[in-house]
C-alpha cells in the first residue's frame, strides 16, 4: 500500500503531503526532511526509487516538483511510478499543462483530485475520464451553493430596500 | 485556472511567496495564525465562507510545516455542515491535519455514519473517503456493517462502491475481525463478477487483503481471477478509459497477480493451463518500446508475472525464460529496469534452485555495484551476497574488497560484514580467510565491528597450522606507516601468541617484534593499551634465553603504567611486573590461550537477524525472544577488560580432549581465587544463540588468569576432575529449548489422509514428506530442509518400526548445509496388518542446542488400502458367507463425532474406502468396501458397514469383515479411532510429543495368530 505521497519542489518546498498510514506531527515532519535530503539530492538519470527505512520510496520529478510516494518492499514498483504519472496527467487535463504555481494556489485542488485516485492507499479509479467527471460535478456543486448563496444575499438586500 | 477562487486565501499564499527568507514567512506565518485564531474565538460572526476560507489557511499552513494546535474543532465541525462546500472541506481537511488516533474524530463519528447510510450520494462518498484515509479502530467497528452494505448493493453507483470497497480494505486493517470470512468470501466471488473495472479494481485491493490472510476461505475466487487476467490480457471487452497507453489496466492485472500469489497453487488443471498460458503471453510478449509510460507499465505488469511465476514453481522452462530475461535486465541502461532486474534475481535466488544459472551473470553483476547509483549498487551487494558459494566465494569477495575502498559511508558497514561473512562460510582455505579479515580491518577499520577481529582471533587460535602465517601476516601490516587502531588490536594479540613461532625470520626476533608494537602504543586508546600490556608480556616470556635489555624496557613500561588511572590498565602493569619477576612460573601462567569452544559465528548471526526473509521472520522472532535475556549479559564486560574474545558466540560442545590441561589449569586458578565464583558454569539453558559467557572462554585471556596471586601457583594442575566436570556444558539439558512450528499432532492426522506434506517444523528445520504406495509397499520420502544460514549438524534419523513392517531408511547425512533440502527416501513393506505406527527419532545439533524429536511416521493401515467398487452381486454372498467372529466384528460405538452422514462418506473415501451406494436399502447405512495389501494376506477384501441412528449422530453400529480375523480386528477399530472425537494423539505442546505409541509394545508372534489374545489386549 502507498504510505504517504509528498510533493516537493526543488527548493524543498512541501506542496503537497498526503498520510494514509497513522504517522504524529512530529513523525511528518522528521519524514519529509529526510526524504526531501535524500531525494532532491539525487543526480538526474539514476532510478526512481530509494531504498528508506525498509520502505521504498517511488518518485518522479516533473519540472521543478518531485511527486514521491512510499510503498512497502514488496509492491510493485512500477505500478507506483505509473500512479504518479497518472496522477500527474490527471493534474494536467484539469487545469489546462499543469505548473507548480497551479498547484501551490489550487492546493486544495490537488487534494479533491487525489482523493479520487487513492484511497485507503490504494489506487482507487484508473479512468482518467471518470476522475475528470468526479471533478467536475465537485465543482459544480460548490458553484451551485454558491450562486444561491449570493442569489439569497442579493434577495436580502433587495428585501432591505 | 491560477487562482483558488477564495480572494483572502489566494492573497496570503502570494504573500508567503513574496517572503524574501524565512524568518519574514515566519513572520507572516505568525500573523496569519493570530488572526485565525481571534476569528474562530469568536465563532458566532463568522459565515460559513470564511470559516472554510479559514480552515483552508490553516491547512497550507500546517504544510508549510509549521505546527498548528487550535482549530482542529472547527475542521471537524465543518463535517456536520449542511451544505456541500462546507462538507467537503471539513472532510477533505480534517483528514489532512489528523491522523487516525486524534481524539476529536471520535465526536464526528456519528455524523460521519449519517452521511454514510443518508440518501445523498455525494456526501456518501465524502464521508466513505475520510473513512477510508483515516478512519481507526472505532471507525471499523461502528461502520463496518453500513459499509459493506454500501458495497454489494448494486442499487448504489460506482463511485459509491469502489469507495466502499477500499473503506472497507482500511477498516479491515484497523481490524481484521469486520470481515466474517465464512459469509463474506462468497460476496467477494461475485463482487469479481462486476462489469465496472473502476469498482473491480478496488475490490481487488481487497481481496488482496482478505487472501493475505486467509486464503484458504477464498478458493472460489481463484478462478475467477484467473479469468480477469484473462480478460485483461487479451484486451477483450476493456473499455478505452481503461488502458492506458494501449495496455489494459495495468494496475488491475497487477492487483490480480498479486492476489493469485497468495493462493499456495493452483490445483485445478484448466484454470492451471490457462493462467499459465496467460503468464507466457506476458513474459513473452512484453517488448522495449520507446514511450517511457508504456515501458513502465508493461514491465509493471512482466515483473509481476515473474513473482507470480516464480511463485507457483512452474516448470523448468518457464524459470529458466525467467531468468533469461533478468539476464537481459541487469545489463540494460535504463536503470529502473536494471534495479528491478537485480531484485528480481536475488529474491529468485531464495524459491528455486537456479544459481548457476544465474552465476554466469557475475560479471555484470559486479559492474553494477559500480553504479553512480547507491539503489542499484544495494541490489547488486545483496545478489552479490546471495548467490556467493564455494565457487565462487574468492572472486566475489574480492571485488567487494575492492569496492570498498570506493563505497559510500553509508554502505561500507554492511558491506564489510557481508564481506566477513562470506569470507567465514565459504574459505577455500584458512589463510585466505585471515588475509580478507586483515585487508579488511585495512581498508576500512571504522566500520569492522569488534565481532569481526574476535572472530579471526578465534580461527588463529583453533587452527595450529594457520598460526605462523597470521602472525607473519599481521607483523607486514605493523610495517606499515599509519595503521588503523583495530589493526594494531588484531595483531598484538596474534604477535603475542604467536609472535615466537616466527622467531627465526628476519625482522620478528622478541626486541624488534616489542618494539614494533611498541611504536604504536602513543597512539591508541584506552581501550587498546591492555592488550598491548599482554602482548608484552607474552613476548618477554617467550625471550629465551632473557634479553636484559628488553626485560628493562618492559618493566619500564609496566612501572609506568603501574599508576595509570585507568584500573584496568593499572591493574595488568601491576600484576605482570609482580609476575615477571617470579621467573619460571610466568610461562605457565602466561602459556598460550587454551583452543576456543566451537560457536556459531557472531557474525552470521547477525546477519541472519537482519534478513528480511519471510520464511524465516517467525524464526527470527523466535530466536529473538530466546536470546533477550542472554543480550543483557553480553552487554556486562568482564570488569577486568580483558580482550572480549570470549563474546564472540555462543558455546558449542567443547572439544575437551585438546584442551583439558589448560582448562583445568586456569579454572583451577579462578576458582580457588574465588574471583569467578558468581559466574554459573552453565549457558541459561533458554538461550539458543545469544552471546554468553561461556565456562571455557571465561578463563581464558591472559588477564584474568594473571590475577591469581602467586601463592596460589603450588595449586596449579591440581583437582583437574573436579574442573573438568564443571566445564563441561551439560548439553542434554538443553535439549528441545526449540519449540516446533504448529501442531505436530494435527501434521500426523493431516498426512494420514493425505500423501505429502510437513510433518514436522520448527525454527531450523522442515521435514516433509512425500510418499508413494503401491499394494503392500511403500515409498516415504523425508525432506529435510535446513532453514537457517549456517549448518544443521549431527543429524541422526532412527526408524523405530513396529514389528508388522519391514523398513529401511537411505542413508542421512550427518550435516545439512545452510538452506539446503535433503532427501531420504524410506522403503516401507508392510507384512501383516496392524494399526500400529512407526516412529522417526530425529535430533540434530544447531549452535550447542541438540533437539530431538519423535514423530509418528503416517505409514498408517489405511495406506495399504486400495478402494474398489463392489456390486450388490459381489457384495452380499460375500458378506453372507463371513458369519460371526473372528472373521466378521460388530461392535456398537459410542462418542462418535457428530458428522452428517454425507461428511461420514467422505471421510470413509479418504480413508480408501470406498462407499458404494445404494447397496444398503437404509438410506441412513453406509456400506464400504476397499482390498488390503499385506504380505501375509496378500490381497484381502475387507466390507465395512455403518448404520447410523438420525437421532442420535453420536452412535452407531459397525460391523466388519475380511477373510483374516487380525484384519477384521485391526480395521475395525483403525476406522472407530478415526470416527471418534478422541484425539488420537495427545497434543503435548512441547516439541516430543511424548511420541505415542512407540511401537506398541509389539504383541508376541504367537498373540498375533490368536485373535482371542489379541481382542483381550485391546479391548
Amino acid at each position: 500500500m502507498i504510505h504517504f505521497v509528498i510533493l516537493v519542489s526543488r527548493q524543498g518546498k512541501v506542496r503537497l503531503t498526503k498520510w494514509f498510514s497513522p504517522y504524529t506531527q512530529k513523525e511528518r515532519s522528521k519524514v519529509m526532511r529526510e526524504l526531501s535530503g535524500i531525494i532532491l539530492n539525487r543526480g538526474p538519470k539514476l532510478c526512481n526509487f530509494v531504498e528508506w527505512r525498509g520502505f521504498k520510496v517511488v518518485y518522479k520529478r516533473y519540472a521543478s516538483l518531485y511527486f514521491c510516494m512510499c510503498v512497502d518492499q514488496n509492491d510493485n514498483e512500477l505500478e507506483t511510478l505509473e500512479i504518479i504519472h497518472h496522477y500527474v496527467e490527471i493534474l494536467d487535463r484539469y487545469f489546462g499543462s499543469v505548473c507548480e504555481l497551479d498547484l501551490i494556489f489550487n492546493f486544495h485542488k490537488a487534494y479533491y483530485i487525489l482523493d479520487e485516485l487513492l484511497l485507503a492507499g490504494e489506487l482507487q479509479e484508473s479512468s482518467k475520464r471518470t476522475v475528470g467527471r468526479m471533478i467536475a460535478t465537485h465543482d459544480r456543486f460548490v458553484e451551485v451553493a454558491k450562486e444561491e448563496a449570493s442569489s439569497i444575499g442579493t434577495f436580502i438586500a433587495q428585501v432591505r430596500m | 485556472m491560477a487562482l483558488s477562487g477564495m480572494r483572502g486565501l489566494s492573497v496570503f499564499i502570494s504573500d508567503i511567496r513574496n517572503c524574501q527568507n524565512k524568518e519574514q514567512e515566519r513572520l507572516r506565518v505568525d500573523k496569519e495564525l493570530g488572526n485565525v485564531r481571534t476569528r474562530f474565538k469568536n465563532e458566532k460572526g463568522l459565515s460559513p465562507y470564511e470559516k472554510k476560507k479559514y480552515v483552508w489557511k490553516m491547512l497550507y499552513i500546517y504544510m508549510l510545516g509549521y505546527d498548528v494546535d487550535f482549530g482542529h474543532m472547527e475542521a471537524v465541525s465543518l463535517i456536520s455542515a449542511p451544505k456541500y462546500p462546507e462538507k467537503q472541506v471539513g472532510y477533505i481537511v480534517t483528514s489532512c491535519l489528523l491522523n487516525e488516533n486524534h481524539d476529536f474524530l471520535r465526536l464526528a463519528i456519528n455524523t460521519v455514519r449519517n452521511d454514510i447510510i443518508g440518501r445523498n450520494e455525494t456526501f456518501q462518498c465524502l464521508a466513505l473517503t475520510m473513512v477510508g484515509n483515516i478512519g481507526g479502530r472505532e471507525f471499523a467497528e461502528s461502520l463496518a456493517p453500513d459499509v459493506q452494505k454500501l458495497l454489494i448493493s448494486s442499487s448504489y453507483r460506482p463511485l459509491v462502491r469502489k469507495k466502499a470497497a477500499l473503506c472497507l480494505l482500511r477498516l479491515y486493517r484497523k481490524n481484521p475481525d469486520v470481515v466474517n470470512v465464512d459469509g463474506w468470501a462468497d460476496r467477494m466471488a461475485q463482487l469479481l463478477d462486476e462489469r465496472d473495472l473502476g469498482v473491480l479494481t478496488s475490490s481487488m485491493s481487497l481481496l488482496v487483503a482478505l487472501v493475505s490472510n486467509h486464503h484458504d476461505s477464498y478458493w472460489s475466487c481463484l478462478p475467477k481471477c484467473v479469468k480477469i487476467l484473462e480478460r485483461l490480457a487479451r484486451n477483450q471487452d476493456i473499455p478505452q478509459e481503461y488502458t492506458y497507453y494501449g495496455i489494459p489496466s495495468p494496475w488491475l492485472q497487477v492487483k490480480t497477480m498479486r492476489a493469485l500469489q497468495y493462493f499456495p497453487t493452483v490445483e485445478d488443471p484448466n484454470t492451471r493451463r490457462s493462467l499459465f498460458e496467460v503468464l507466457q503471453r506476458i513474459l513473452m510478449g512484453t517488448d522495449v518500446v520507446k514511450n517511457v509510460n508504456k515501458n513502465n507499465a508493461s514491465h509493471a505488469v512482466l515483473f509481476e508475472a515473474l513473482a507470480l511465476v516464480m511463485h507457483l514453481d512452474a516448470e523448468k522452462e518457464m524459470m529458466s525464460q525467467c531468468v533469461a530475461l533478468l539476464g537481459k535486465f541487469i545489463a540494460v541502461r535504463e536503470p529502473n529496469i536494471r534495479y528491478l532486474g537485480l531484485e528480481n534475481m536475488t529474491r529468485m535466488l531464495m524459491v528455486t534452485d537456479v544459481q548457476d544459472i544465474i552465476k554466469r551473470h557475475q560479471a555484470q553483476i559486479i559492474t553494477s555495484l559500480k553504479d553512480p547509483d547507491i539503489s542499484i549498487r544495494r541490489r547488486a551487494l545483496d545478489l552479490l551476497y546471495g548467490m556467493c558459494d564455494v565457487s565462487n566465494a574468492k572472486d566475489i569477495v574480492e571485488e567487494l574488497l575492492q569496492y570498498l575502498s570506493t563505497a559510500d559511508f553509508a554502505m561500507r558497514e554492511e558491506l564489510s560484514l557481508k564481506a566477513a561473512i562470506l569470507a567465514e562460510k565459504f574459505a577455500p582455505d584458512l589463510s585466505w580467510y585471515v588475509d580478507v579479515i586483515l585487508q579488511l580491518i585495512d581498508k576500512a577499520g571504522d566500520f569492522v565491528s569488534d565481532d569481526i577481529w574476535f572472530r579471526v582471533v578465534q580461527f588463529v587460535t583453533n587452527n595450529e597450522d594457520l598460526q605462523p602465517y597470521a602472525a607473519a601476516k599481521a607483523r607486514e601490516y605493523l610495517d606499515k606507516p599509519a595503521i588503523h587502531e583495530t589493526m594494531v588490536k588484531v595483531s598484538a594479540y596474534i604477535i603475542g601468541e604467536f609472535g615466537h613461532l616466527l622467531a627465526r625470520r628476519p625482522g620478528c626476533s622478541p626486541k624488534e617484534l616489542f618494539s614494533v608494537i611498541h611504536e604504536k602504543l602513543p597512539a591508541v586508546s584506552t581501550y587498546t593499551i591492555p592488550i598491548l600490556l599482554s602482548t608484552y608480556a607474552k613476548i618477554f616470556m617467550h625471550t629465551q634465553p632473557p634479553d636484559a635489555e628488553l626485560q628493562n624496557q618492559i618493566w619500564a613500561i609496566f612501572n609506568k603504567y603501574e599508576s595509570c588511572i585507568d584500573v584496568e590498565i593499572q591493574q595488568r602493569a601491576a600484576e605482570y611486573l609482580a609476575l615477571s619477576r617470579r621467573g619460571a612460573a610466568l610461562v605457565d601462567i602466561l602459556a598460550e590461550m587454551p583452543k576456543f569452544p566451537e560457536r556459531q559465528s557472531a557474525l552470521i548471526k547477525k546477519a541472519e537477524d537482519t534478513e528480511v526473509d519471510t520464511a524465516e521472520q517467525s524464526a527470527i522472532k523466535l530466536r529473538a525472544q530466546q536470546t533477550s535475556n542472554a543480550l543483557v549479559v553480553t552487554d556486562q564486560r568482564p570488569a577486568n577488560g580483558t580482550p572480549p574474545v570470549n563474546q564472540l558466540g555462543l558455546v558449542k560442545i567443547p572439544s575437551m580432549s585438546s584442551n583439558a590441561d589448560h582448562n583445568s589449569t586456569d579454572q583451577a586458578l579462578s576458582q580457588e581465587n574465588g574471583t569467578l565464583s558468581t559466574v554459573d558454569p552453565q549457558p541459561a539453558s533458554a538461550d539458543l544463540l545469544g552471546d554468553l559467557l561461556g565456562p571455557l572462554a571465561i578463563e581464558g585471556p591472559p588477564g584474568t588468569a594473571v590475577q591469581s596471586q602467586p601463592s596460589v601457583i603450588p595449586g596449579v594442575g591440581g583437582d583437574s576432575n573436579a574442573v573438568d566436570a564443571a566445564a563441561i556444558v551439560p548439553v542434554g539439558e538443553e535439549q528441545n529449548s526449540v519449540q516446533p512450528i504448529g501442531n505436530i499432532a494435527e501434521r500426523f492426522l493431516a498426512l494420514c489422509l493425505k500423501d505429502s506434506g510437513v510433518l514436522y517444523e520448527d525454527p531450523n528445520i522442515q521435514i516433509g514428506i512425500k510418499a508413494e504406495w503401491r499394494v503392500h509397499q511403500g515409498c516415504l520420502v523425508l525432506f529435510l530442509g535446513n532453514k537457517n544460514t549456517s549448518p544443521l549438524v549431527s543429524v541422526q534419523a532412527i526408524i523405530l518400526p513396529p514389528s508388522h513392517f519391514k523398513m529401511e531408511l537411505s542413508l542421512v547425512p550427518d550435516t545439512i548445509p545452510p538452506r539446503a533440502q535433503v532427501q531420504c527416501p524410506l522403503e516401507v513393506v508392510n507384512l501383516r496388518p496392524s494399526r500400529d505406527v512407526a516412529v522417526l527419532d530425529f535430533s540434530y545439533k544447531f549452535g550447542n542446542n541438540m533437539v530431538n524429536v519423535k514423530l509418528r511416521l503416517p505409514a498408517v493401515l489405511n495406506k495399504f488400502l486400495q478402494p474398489i467398487p463392489v456390486s450388490a452381486e459381489e457384495f452380499f454372498p460375500q458378506w453372507r458367507s463371513l458369519s460371526g467372529p473372528p472373521l466378521k466384528l460388530q461392535e456398537v460405538v459410542r462418542g462418535v463425532k457428530p458428522m452428517p452422514l454425507a461428511e461420514m462418506a467422505n471421510l470413509l473415501n479418504s480413508l480408501r474406502l470406498m462407499v458404494c451406494p445404494a447397496l444398503d436399502p437404509n438410506p441412513n447405512n453406509l456400506v464400504a468396501s476397499t482390498m488390503f495389501y499385506s504380505e501375509s494376506t496378500r490381497a484381502m477384501l475387507c466390507l465395512v458397514r455403518i448404520e447410523t441412528d438420525p437421532a442420535d449422530r453420536t452412535q452407531l453400529r459397525m460391523t466388519v469383515s475380511s477373510g483374516d480375523p487380525t484384519l477384521t480386528l485391526e480395521l475395525k477399530e483403525f476406522i472407530k479411532e478415526q470416527l471418534c472425537s478422541i484425539p488420537i494423539a495427545p497434543r503435548a505442546p512441547g516439541p516430543v510429543s511424548p511420541a505415542h505409541p512407540v511401537a506398541q509394545p509389539t504383541s508376541p508372534a504367537a498373540a498375533l495368530t490368536d485373535p482371542g489374545a489379541m481382542l483381550a489386549g485391546l479391548l
